[in-house]
């Protein structure tokens, strides 16, 4: 029984599990009541509003723990290759529905899974306008997030990694936060500057992208993304097709010079939608360098890794001093996001097992611990209706149990041992070291700097007394915040503590990757 | 299951416990179950004191887990139970558990006591891990955590301004020195692949080859050359200096020594236990650690031994002019440690830890007694407000007497009772450090002489600042407003207790231990090898016995002398290396400061201007402390604010921007103005339009494509 059971297409029910949801909520409004004079009462777009919320909750909740069986049922953590894979016919000519998952993607799926219901629970209240809309973006955001992940095909895969784009326009143009902003020589809402800065710079990268992969299914035959990385691409032409899938990532990573939409667009977003973004969407760009750019152009990877350094380096340095100088919660932590995720790009291009494990769990530690810095930014944002880093102060008397949290996750943030954000930058900086000692050298300036922006954001929202009277009857967490980040705390502590269930999921994958990487370096030459 | 982990682990359950137990059945709770904990744990230390050191050498260590590994990287969970960390057990838990009760009393009047012993514990928890670490890692571990409660203690009083800066100074200058440790760390894994002492340190002692990642050829590892940052370099230098980078941090050596005097803005049993015996020595701890490290890199052992001697210089001659009780003891923290890491750095280890545990009594005392005179004098803390404190307070003089006596060095020298020298601890562990630097330098040591000269001078000076606190606090007329003489704060039972048993050990422990930590005729088997020796690993020796049988350094630097004496034949033997005077010196150095010191506090005006007179250039320099804190902030804190602002602004802003979405925009604005109108509407309509465009408009490329290469 279990056999069958086991070869049940999972990953496709994972997949779009959250799209049923949002076919839900959007059956239950077109049976809404409508008044005489054509309009929705608004008992009755109230009751749809909570029909939206329960319903995105069940579904992403549901997601979750099929996702969780499946991984404990099924998936052999000890498998390099890729498993629960399933195809079907698709558009023919070698283009299939074609999914599964390995060591690489396997905890992404999972970290999506169980990030989503703590973002609709984040927008429980705080989300008022088009409740039902914002459902249904945040679940068709989950199935192509988590399509993402699965993806087997090249075609399949960009039509989720592009789609993504679209609800995250969305979420955060529609659902974000007031103010206004002059662009191309006309005021307009801040926030839509914000969405149209993010479109602007995705889609430079993925138009590139799908000329690329154009260029290879012309070359290969086949959008197979197993076969693509046993397939030889000539040389000369691996060079072009790496920078169009690096125009693709790196905006996606963000990796400096092409980070500043990701200040603006978290800024903008609600809540849930930085969550989201910080926790998910960036890991799409270092998801990819590891699933395309270095098993199939090998050759091109190990000849661009010193850019690849020193844009890590530069993102490093540059946006931990810019965060330095930050005024808004959200902007600041968004740029220790970049900074972060530079940790990340050096670790995986170095090709040694410390960078690319330690790249791979620096990239869930963030999710956990970046996602919780802006629920925690929420939290205060959702009580005084400001993000302005000076409009706070002495918190900590009205908000102890959010003081201890935002604390931890503050440190977490720092990079302290004992938290999950420390394992992975230390491995990603002991695989610098080993490939040139002064990457690692460059890399450690962000350790001091860190701690600087981090604990003077700390410093300066809670600490000291209590003068501003708009703060004086600001209340605690509730339960409903309580549980989203102790949860999220949880895990980052769990993985700080005992990292070794994560790493030895990655390692299997990370092995046979470098394996096959360095195999391809030496029959090229290099 | 054993039980030896519980060493560690209980003031973390103290740690836990704490906050909850003083919401559920009051603070008087927490306190005592957190201080109970640590009790426990210290009689445990002690009882394992005895079994690893003390009786018949008993060293082991204990896995308990894999933290995280990686390909050939791997870190453990482990409890190292040797002699080094022993004698670490012994003082951390000792000295947190006398803390903890004396806080009872401190404590009091301010409230919030639970989170306050909390973090105490979360701080001695930390501190455990530290010692007992089996492998860099997890020292890292209890390095970065000892730093976070530091932080956190420092900031305790988070209403005060002062306070989070000091807290937020303390913890990012110590990343300056983690910068360097992490380096050393990611250097040891380079090197040797592995960051477990055993492994590291056998292979040193072995002088076995070393294949650093990715190199076809290794080297001996004592003469091997590894690449870093550009330049062929000795391995075990690079490694060494990074290493000490890290620990100059962690204990406030020059250059990295401006976050001890703000930390004293913490409360008074903080500065007690971590910013004086404990935290503060982790450097110390670190290089004597490495000594296999250091013994075969001599000239990062020459940067320790000449950072060492000039902190221990800057900082007692900065304490000659502070007026604040705590930063008057500060100053001496730091001076202190910089005898310690001189000592280390001219190979004398055992003389080292020696100093570090004798330390952590008198200094500790010396501080909880300041806090003492604090409390009683309505917290004032500038001791020219004081004078006369010993008509108010006098057990607590008598105690502060015993803390003076001992750090400046009372003792009679050349006499040797049960085969120790006879005088208090401070008199015991100082000579012999001051000793083993000289005979260092005479074997040539780098700077081991310079050393020896600048600790005799900060021996001059820390009498004068010692006993010009005793004058000017407890001795004399009273400067202090009426309400404050008559009225004295009550001081309460519990925060006398705990420093009887201290200041016996700041009389006693020098005398009662001198035997074990540097006795040459005992300390071998005392210490069991803990400290790399380059006798018992000559290259010559065969590799059979790596990494079992290091002998002790000798702290007397005699390398050719054989040991097998008495303690009587000991005496002579010393007598033969250093010369009488010597022997003397610091005796008369510490006259050479307290006379001074009672002639000028102890006539007349005290407050008068001495040698040094206000406005004068010596006199501002060393009240201005060096100026450390004004360079770094014009070199370092500025420049760093306003080149994050410029980078935002110009090359976020109006480089990246200006050219990539801003200046796209211009030829879009007309696509622009309709996403502008987006906002009405349905929007799922819009998202699945899209949607559905890019999907079609992929097909129709794709299919194209493949249509045409058919």
């Amino acid at each position: 029984m279990t056999e069958s059971f086991a070869q049940q297409p999972w990953l496709s029910l994972i997949t779009f599990l959250p799209l049923l949801g949002a076919a839900a909520i959007m059956a239950r409004r077109m049976m809404a009541r409508v008044g005489p004079d054509g309009t929705v009462e608004p008992r009755e777009r109230e009751q749809i509003d909570n029909v939206a919320r329960r319903v995105a909750l069940f579904f992403t909740t549901g997601a979750f723990l099929v996702s969780v069986f499946v991984f404990f049922a099924y998936y052999d953590p000890d498998l390099a290759g890729y498993q629960l894979v399933e195809q079907a016919p698709w558009l023919g000519s070698g283009i299939s529905y074609k999914m599964g998952v390995d060591g690489i993607s396997i905890l992404f799926v999972l970290l999506t899974t169980f990030i989503m219901p703590i973002c609709i629970l984040a927008s429980w209240t705080s989300i008022t306008k088009r409740v039902a809309d914002y459902m249904i973006a945040f679940l068709m955001m989950e199935t192509l997030m988590v399509g993402v992940f699965c993806a087997l095909d090249l075609f399949l895969f960009y039509f989720f990694f592009e789609g993504s784009l679209i609800p995250m326009f969305l979420i955060i143009g529609v659902w974000g936060s007031s103010g206004t902003k002059e662009f191309a020589g006309f005021a307009m809402p801040s926030r839509v500057y914000a969405a149209v800065k993010f479109f602007l710079f995705t889609l430079l990268g993925s138009v590139l992208l799908l000329v690329a992969m154009a260029w290879m299914y012309f070359a290969a035959g086949t959008t197979d993304i197993p076969t693509l990385q046993q397939f030889d691409f000539p040389a000369g032409a691996q060079k072009w097709l790496w920078l169009a899938f690096f125009a693709s990532f790196a905006v996606k990573m963000p990796m400096w010079p092409v980070h500043t939409w990701l200040p603006d667009a978290h800024v903008q977003a609600p809540t849930a939608g930085s969550v989201i973004l910080a926790a998910i969407l960036l890991k799409m760009g270092g998801y990819g360098f590891l699933r395309f750019s270095l098993p199939m152009f090998p050759l091109a990877s190990a000849d661009f890794a010193p850019l690849v350094f020193a844009l890590s380096i530069v993102a490093i340095i540059y946006t931990s001093l810019v965060a330095l100088a930050q005024e808004d919660m959200k902007k600041l932590i968004a740029y220790s996001s970049v900074a972060h995720m530079g940790f990340v790009t050096m670790g995986i291009f170095t090709g040694t097992e410390q960078g690319i494990e330690g790249g791979l769990f620096q990239m869930l530690s963030h999710g956990f611990i970046s996602g919780a810095l802006f629920l925690c930014v929420g939290v205060v944002y959702d009580r005084a209706h400001t993000r302005e880093i000076a409009a706070f102060g002495g918190l900590v008397h009205r908000m102890p149990i959010y003081a201890f949290l935002f604390l931890f996750f503050t440190l977490g943030n720092v990079g302290l041992p004992g938290v999950s954000g420390f394992v992975g930058e230390f491995l990603t900086m002991a695989g610098a070291f080993k490939t040139n000692s002064w990457i690692a050298f460059f890399a450690a300036f962000g350790v001091i700097l860190s701690a600087a922006y981090a604990l003077r954001l700390y410093r300066q929202v809670m600490y000291g007394e209590l003068l501003k009277p708009a703060l004086q009857s600001i209340t605690d967490v509730d339960r409903r915040e309580l549980a989203m980040l102790a949860a999220l705390m949880a895990f980052a502590l769990y993985l700080g503590v005992y990292p070794f269930p994560a790493l030895s999921v990655f390692s299997p994958a990370a092995d046979l990757l470098i394996e096959n990487y360095r195999a391809a370096l030496a029959a090229g030459g290099l | 299951m054993t039980l030896e982990p519980l060493v560690v682990f209980l003031p973390l359950f103290g740690a836990i416990l704490a906050m909850p137990l003083g919401r559920a059945a009051g603070p008087k709770a927490a306190e005592i179950a957190s201080t109970v904990l640590v009790g426990l744990a210290a009689v445990y230390a002690w009882v394992l004191f005895f079994d690893v050191a003390l009786g018949e050498p008993n060293p082991r260590t204990i896995r308990l887990a894999t933290w995280f590994s990686s390909g050939d990287f791997q870190a453990d969970w482990a409890l190292r139970l040797d002699t080094l960390s022993a004698v670490m057990l012994v003082v951390v838990n000792s000295v947190s558990f006398l803390v903890h009760w004396y806080s009872m009393g401190y404590m009091k009047e301010y409230g919030e006591t639970p989170r306050f012993f909390a973090y105490l514990s979360l701080f001695t928890f930390a501190m455990l891990t530290l010692v007992t670490a089996d492998n860099f890692m997890q020292l890292f571990f209890g390095w970065e955590g000892v730093g976070l409660a530091s932080y956190l203690l420092i900031g305790f009083w988070f209403k005060k301004k002062s306070a989070n800066d000091a807290a937020i100074k303390a913890f990012v200058v110590n990343r300056v020195g983690d910068f360097g440790f992490a380096l050393g760390i990611l250097g040891v894994y380079y090197v040797f692949g592995s960051v477990e002492f055993d492994t590291v340190f056998s292979v040193i002692a072995a002088d076995g080859v070393a294949i650093p990642y990715g190199m076809d050829t290794g080297a001996p590892v004592r003469e091997l050359t590894v690449s870093f940052l550009g330049h062929d370099w000795h391995a075990l230098t690079v490694i060494g200096v990074l290493l000490f980078i890290g620990a100059m941090g962690k204990s406030a050596q020059l250059l990295l020594h401006t976050w001890l005097p703000d930390a004293m803005e913490g409360p008074t049993p903080v500065s007690a236990l971590i910013h004086a015996a404990t935290m503060v020595t982790a450097g110390v701890f670190l290089v004597c650690r490495c000594s296999a490290i250091y013994e075969n890199a001599p000239d990062a052992a020459a940067l320790v031994t000449i950072v060492g001697a000039l902190t221990a210089f800057f900082a007692a001659s900065v304490g000659l002019l502070q007026d604040d009780i705590k930063k008057v003891v500060a100053y001496s923290t730091c001076s202190q440690l910089g005898y310690m890491f001189f000592a280390a750095g001219a190979g004398a280890y055992g003389a080292a830890m020696f100093h570090l545990f004798t330390h952590a009594f008198f200094k500790a005392l010396l501080f909880l007694g300041s806090g003492a005179v604090i409390i009683a004098m309505h917290h004032e803390q500038d001791i020219k407000k004081m004078g006369g404190v010993k008509d108010l307070l006098p057990f607590t003089h008598i105690l502060m007497l015993i803390g003076t006596i001992s750090i400046t060095g009372l003792g009679i020298p050349g006499l040797y009772l049960f085969g120790a020298p006879f005088g208090t601890a401070g008199f015991v562990s100082k000579d012999v450090i001051l000793e083993s630097a000289f005979a260092a330098g005479e074997t040539g040591r780098a700077f081991a002489g310079a050393a020896f000269t600048l600790g005799l001078m900060a021996a001059v000076m820390t009498a004068f600042y010692s006993w010009r606190l005793i004058f000017l606090t407890f001795w004399g007329r009273s400067r202090a407003p009426e309400h404050v003489r008559k009225h004295p704060h009550h001081v309460p039972d519990s925060m006398m207790i705990p420093l009887v048993p201290l200041a016996v050990g700041a009389l006693v422990a020098g005398m009662a231990f001198y035997g074990h930590f540097v006795d040459p005729a005992k300390s071998e088997k005392f210490w069991n090898g803990a400290f790399y020796s380059a006798e018992a690993h000559a290259p010559a020796d065969d590799e059979a016995h790596a990494g079992e049988s290091h002998a002790p350094a000798d702290v007397h630097a005699a390398p050719a002398e054989s040991h097998d004496g008495d303690a009587g034949a000991h005496h002579e033997e010393s007598h033969h290396h250093v010369p009488g005077w010597v022997l003397w010196a610091p005796f008369l150095a510490m006259l050479a400061g307290a006379l001074p010191a009672a002639f000028h506090y102890l006539r007349g005006d005290p407050l008068r201007p001495g040698l040094l007179r206000p406005g004068g250039l010596v006199h501002d320099f060393l009240k201005n402390k060096w100026y450390f804190d004004e360079i770094y902030d014009f070199l370092l804190v500025r420049p760093a604010l306003a080149i994050g602002r410029f980078l935002w602004k110009e090359g976020d802003g109006r480089t990246i921007d200006g050219v990539g979405p801003d200046g796209l925009a211009a030829t879009v604005a007309a696509g622009a103005r309709r996403i502008v109108r987006m906002q009405t509407g349905y929007m799922y309509h819009y998202a699945f339009v899209m949607l559905v465009g890019i999907a079609l408009f992929v097909t129709y490329v794709l299919l194209r494509l493949a249509g045409g290469g058919q």
